[in-house]
Parts: structure tokens; sequence; C-alpha cells
């Protein structure tokens, strides 16, 4: 049965994870996220669904424990916030490498170095553009609400098992530690061992019963057949964009300015649009829901709409950077944040929009053309 | 008469391992690693699991393990196996889990993990072949390493007052109240194979009865690391290895032996 419920961002996730009828959590604390490990524990979910949840040692431990249970077949997460997702990095690329299904959700705070416990979206760059080495991607999903902190896990295993690919729940401090109304979806059955080896025993690792044995791995020490796993690797990426991009526009059909903003900036956002509009400026909002894949296409043809575009990011410029790419040049793209875990008001960021953009806008798009000819 | 007249299953005396692929083997003449291998396999087939086996590789040169082990395997990141394989103990308990790791996977990068599973109990098999150096790598120093002894990071021998110790992870491991059986060995003889194969049979059947952790030390050559013939590399570990790593029983059902 759905159920109504007034809950923290961090507690609706664990409590959906639980309905999702995920098989294993594992994860280490830290600050603004720390309430998923606590209320998991309270929760007893080994007792509701049998599902383990285990603290481990370091995040280091919990990203590999994600990779063993993810290389049986298991529906598998972890979360942490900046620091702690920065330590699992290589695991996170080893799941990537090894095509393995897996969720992990980094509630961002401040950085860098240990920062501040306060809300960010720093973690941009290093969600979007690897963090981890190698080639790979992450699907990236961005909750802006609590009701999408509990939606989003679903969703993120849907994709995950997809494509057998890492997914990432790019949340942060404030919609994590913030409470509102969710709809809880009713509790699903966690997959039994006989079905997962129906859906997954063509290559997980179930002991060999009655087939080939499965191998799970990154390595290739050939180079033809590391070139043809990285080429597999960039197919999935170019099916993700094609099949599974999100986005969001709100007031958009008449903007002639736009803002760009996603997670707790794009719920601040929809009040400066509404304050905006209340002034008679004509300015709308898109709101990527996945970072990657990015809504490239959206924004290109947007930007012969508008006349400009603000990014509002809570961080020191990260995004703008893929919304110049994205739009070519064709109208000025100016960035506005807040860091150190201070989180921009709405007249500020209608006042940065106002300032950087309507104001300087013309301005600004000519000297854009002229440097663009030299 | 015929080759497969005389080659008949009655009379051999000594045949592949049935549970050894057919690749040939990426180690170097001479290397313990092989054996170690054939002797996990056997007992896997002997006890009848090898349909209920998850075997983790690690990184070093064990790390093509999976082309070897004609069971399911996962490769684990650099130190990270028993992390790897407390999950698939955990969601998979009634399969026999095992992790077979070097000394600078299970005692350097991988201590952490090494320590926290061993700690909590999970009830899996970890094969731990000291070498006492990174062969992967190329003979590095490894934290096994005996004072003194010469690698292309200690090429002057390792100092133990800058370097450290070589460290004894099998005792601190012992000592934690969660492992239940901790034997160390060598394979470099039939008889030491012989005994080497006892104990991880035993570890197995721990397994198998839900007892918790079981810790297998392989004490073996490196001749490559080491930079000796494999003959010479044997007789270098008894005179120097096996004394600092005496060989024997160290913890059974849980009790620590004196
Ligand atoms: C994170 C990381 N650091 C370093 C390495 C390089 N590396 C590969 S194997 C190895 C040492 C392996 O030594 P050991 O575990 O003793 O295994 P052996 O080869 O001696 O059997 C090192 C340092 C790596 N692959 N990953
Ligand atoms: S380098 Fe050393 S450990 Fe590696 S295969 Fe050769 S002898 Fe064995
Ligand atoms: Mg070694």
């Amino acid at each position: 049965m759905s159920e109504l419920k007034l809950m923290k961002g961090n507690e609706a996730l664990a409590e959906a994870a639980i309905r999702a009828g995920v098989d294993g959590y594992f994860g280490y604390p830290i600050t603004p996220q720390t309430e998923i490990i606590e209320y998991l524990m309270t929760e007893r979910p080994e007792l509701r669904t049998g599902m383990v949840v285990l603290q481990a040692e370091s995040e280091i431990a919990a990203i590999n424990m994600v990779y063993g249970a993810a290389s049986t077949g298991k529906k598998a997460m972890t979360s942490s916030s900046s620091p702690g997702i920065s330590l699992k990095l290589e695991g996170i690329s080893y799941l990537a490498g090894a095509e393995l299904p897996a969720v992990i959700v980094n509630v961002v705070r401040g950085g860098p170095g240990l920062g501040t416990i306060q809300p960010s979206q720093a973690d941009y760059f290093q969600s979007v553009k690897g963090g981890g080495h190698g080639d790979y991607k992450l699907y990236v999903l961005a909750p802006a609400s609590v009701q999408e902190m509990a939606d989003f896990v679903e969703d993120a295993f849907d994709i995950a098992f997809k494509y057998r690919a890492p997914v990432l729940i790019l949340s942060d401090g404030l919609i994590g530690q913030m409470m509102e109304k969710v709809v809880l979806k009713p509790q699903k059955l966690r997959m039994t061992n006989e079905e997962l080896i129906e859906k997954n025993g063509d290559w997980a690792v179930t002991g060999k019963k009655g087939r080939e044995r499965n191998i799970i791995t990154s390595l290739d020490l050939q180079s033809e057949k590391m070139e043809a796993r990285v080429r597999r690797l960039m197919k999935k990426y170019e099916q993700m964009e094609k099949e599974d991009l999100r986005f969001e526009k709100i007031n958009c059909d008449d903007a002639e300015y736009l803002i760009i903003a996603y997670g707790s900036s794009a719920r601040i956002s929809q009040k400066a649009v509404e304050l905006g509009r209340a002034k008679g400026i004509k300015v709308g909002l898109l709101r990527p829901i996945t970072l990657f894949p990015y809504p490239k296409k959206a924004l290109f043809d947007l930007a012969d709409q508008v006349k400009g575009i603000l990014s509002v990011e809570l961080n020191a410029g990260q995004m703008v950077e893929d919304v110049r790419l994205s739009v070519e040049f064709k109208v000025p793209v100016e960035h506005f944040g807040r860091t150190g875990g201070i989180i921009h008001t709405p007249e500020e960021i209608l006042e940065a929009l106002e300032q950087k953009i309507i104001k300087n806008g013309s301005i600004r798009h000519h000297k854009t053309r002229e440097s663009s000819i030299l | 008469m015929e080759v497969s007249d005389i080659i008949k299953p009655e009379n051999q005396v000594f045949c592949k391992t049935k549970l050894m692929t057919d690749n040939s083997l990426s180690y170097c003449p001479g290397c313990g690693h092989g054996t170690a291998h054939n002797l996990t396999m056997e007992v896997i087939d002997e006890m009848g699991i090898s349909e209920d086996v998850i075997g983790v590789a690690p990184v070093g040169c064990s790390v093509l393990a999976y082309d070897f082990m004609n069971i399911d395997m996962t490769q684990a990141a650099h130190g990270r196996a028993p992390a790897v394989a407390t999950a698939i103990s955990r969601l998979w308990p009634e399969k026999y889990v095992f992790t077979y790791q070097g000394d600078g996977d299970l005692a350097a990068i991988g201590t952490a993990e090494t320590i926290h599973a061993c700690n909590r109990g999970e009830n899996i098999v970890i094969i731990f072949v000291n070498n006492g150096i990174y062969g992967m790598t190329g003979g590095q120093m490894a934290p096994t390493t005996l004072a003194g002894m010469k690698s292309s990071t200690s090429p002057y021998g390792r100092d133990i007052e800058t370097m450290g110790s070589p460290l004894k992870i099998t005792e601190l491991i012992a000592n934690l109240p969660g492992v239940y059986y901790v034997s160390r060995h060598a394979v470099h003889t039939h008889k030491h194979a012989r005994k080497a194969k006892k104990a991880i049979q035993k570890a197995f059947e721990n397994t198998r009865l839900g007892k918790g952790l079981s810790f297998i030390e392989i004490v073996s050559n490196c001749n490559s690391g080491w930079k000796m013939g494999p003959n010479e590399s044997n007789i270098w570990m008894e005179e120097n290895m096996f004394p600092y790593f005496p060989l024997g029983d160290i913890k059974v059902d849980g009790i620590l032996k004196k």
C-alpha cells in the first residue's frame, strides 16, 4: 500500500530502498547523509525483507562490498558524502569497467578537503566527468525534492540493471536533510535466488550450477579486447542519451531569459522565476533531472529563443561549462553560485539574472561574437 | 601397443586437476602459485562443491586466477577481496566463498579490509600466498619482505629502522575472536603440499559448518622477484622465510595454539 509521510530526504531514500526490494546496503557514516544507515539499522530491514545492511570499515570497503554483491546479480547500494565518494571512486570505476549494476548516493557537502558539512553542488565535475580513472560515465540522477529522493531509488536500479552499469543519485545536504511530504510506494518483494538466476544467470557469479562458469572482471590485457570493452561502454552511454535523458521545463514557452539549475538550486530557482514573472520578466527554468545524459539539445534549441542563460549552482562554476558547450556560444551564459555551504536566496538569483544577463547581456553577446570571429 | 593402451585411468598415478582449466598458467616456472591453485581446486572438487563456490581473485600475479580455476569468480580491486567476499557471503550464506590473495594485496593496501572481515568473523576462506615480495609489479618490497632482504625498492636490503619489520599479519589475525582457524603452510614439496591441502580442506569444511573465518597462509617463493632459480629460491625460503614465518597451526577450532 502507498503511504503519505513527513520525512527527511535521507530517511525517505532509505525507506524507499527497503520498499524497492534492495538486497544489500553497505555504508560508512558521514554528515550529511548518516541518517540513511541509521534509519536502515533502526528499521531492521533484515526482518522486513531480508535485506542485508552492513556498516563497513570505510567507504572503500563499502563500495567493494557493493561490487561483490553486484557481481552476484543482487541489488546493492551505498551512500556517502563528498570526501567519502572520493574514496569510492576506484571502486566505482571498477563497477563501470566490470559492467556491474549498482546504485551510489552522494549527499554532497562543500569542499575541497574536509570542507564543510553544509550543502553544496561542488561535486558536479566529479559526478559527470568521470571522477574515477578510465573511460567511463555514470548515469546521474539529481533529485530536487524528498519525493524524488524516494522515487529515484527504484528508477536508479531500473537503469543500473537495464545497462549493467553503476548509477549515481547526486543529492545534496539540503535535499537530504529537509523534511517534506512524501508518498512511499508499496513494498516490493525481493527477488528470490531462483528468480535472480533466471534473470541474471548469464553473467552473474552465483556458483556454476548447470552452466559454464561466469567471470566478473574489468581486466583485458589484450589491447583489442580492452578497446572492444571501452566501445561497448560507449555504446551504452549513447543509448542512455537516446532513451533515458530526463529534464523538466518550467515557464519556458514564452521565456526571454533562462535559468538552468538542478537539485536544490532548481527548487530555489523556481521561486526566483516566480518573483521575476511577478516583476514582468519573462524568465523560464530548465531543470536537468539527469546530469548525464545532459539536456544538450533542449538547451541548444532554447538558445534560439532566449537572450541569455544563467546557470545557478551551489559551487564556484561547474555545470556552466556544459551549458556553454551545449549552446555553442549562441547566447551569453553566466554562472551564479554560492559556496561554503551558503544557500542562495530566490532574490539573489533574480538579482544575478538582472545584473549578469539582462543588463549586460547584449554587450557580452557582442564581445563573445567578436572573440569567436577572431 | 598404442599410447592409449598404456595411459588408462586405472594405471594413472598423476593427472591434471579436474577443476583447473586447460589454459596454460601465466606463472613463472617454479612459482608456488600454480600448486596453491591446484590444491584449492582439488579440495573443492573432492568436496563436490564446485557448483556452490564463488571465488574472489586479487590484484597481483594471481589476478588471472579466474583463467585457471574453473569456477565462478569475480576479480576484486587491489586489496579489497575480503570486502567483496563479505558481501557475497552475506547475501549467499549457503555458498562457499573464498579469496585468494598475495601479501601486498592482503597485508599492505588491503590491511583494513583483511582485519575487519576477520574481525567480523565472515564465514569465508582466505588463502594468503606470502612470497615476501610484490611479484606482479616486478619485485618491490612487500610488508612481509624479510629484514635485510633486497628488492627493487629496498636495493640495499630492508632496513627495519626506516622501513619497519616484516609484518606477521597471520599472527595478528589469529588473535581476533571472529577467526576460527589459522594455519601456515608451504607447497614446494609433496609433503608440504599434502599438509597444505588438508588445511585447505579443513577451511572449506569450516565454511560448510558455518564456523566463521578460516585463514590459510602459504609461504611461497617468487623466484623471479627474488632473482633466483626455482631450486635455489626454495632452499632460500626454507632457510630464511620459515624461521620468521614458522609453518604449522596457529589457531584451531577457535583456540590459539601455545
Ligand atoms: C590501487 C593499486 N595500486 C597499485 C597497483 C599495482 N600493483 C599491482 S599488483 C601489486 C603488488 C602485488 O603483490 P602481491 O599482492 O604480493 O602479489 P604477488 O604478485 O606477489 O603474488 C601492485 C602494487 C594496483 N594494481 N592498484
Ligand atoms: S613473479 Fe614471482 S609470484 Fe609472480 S609468477 Fe613469477 S615467481 Fe610467481
Ligand atoms: Mg607477493
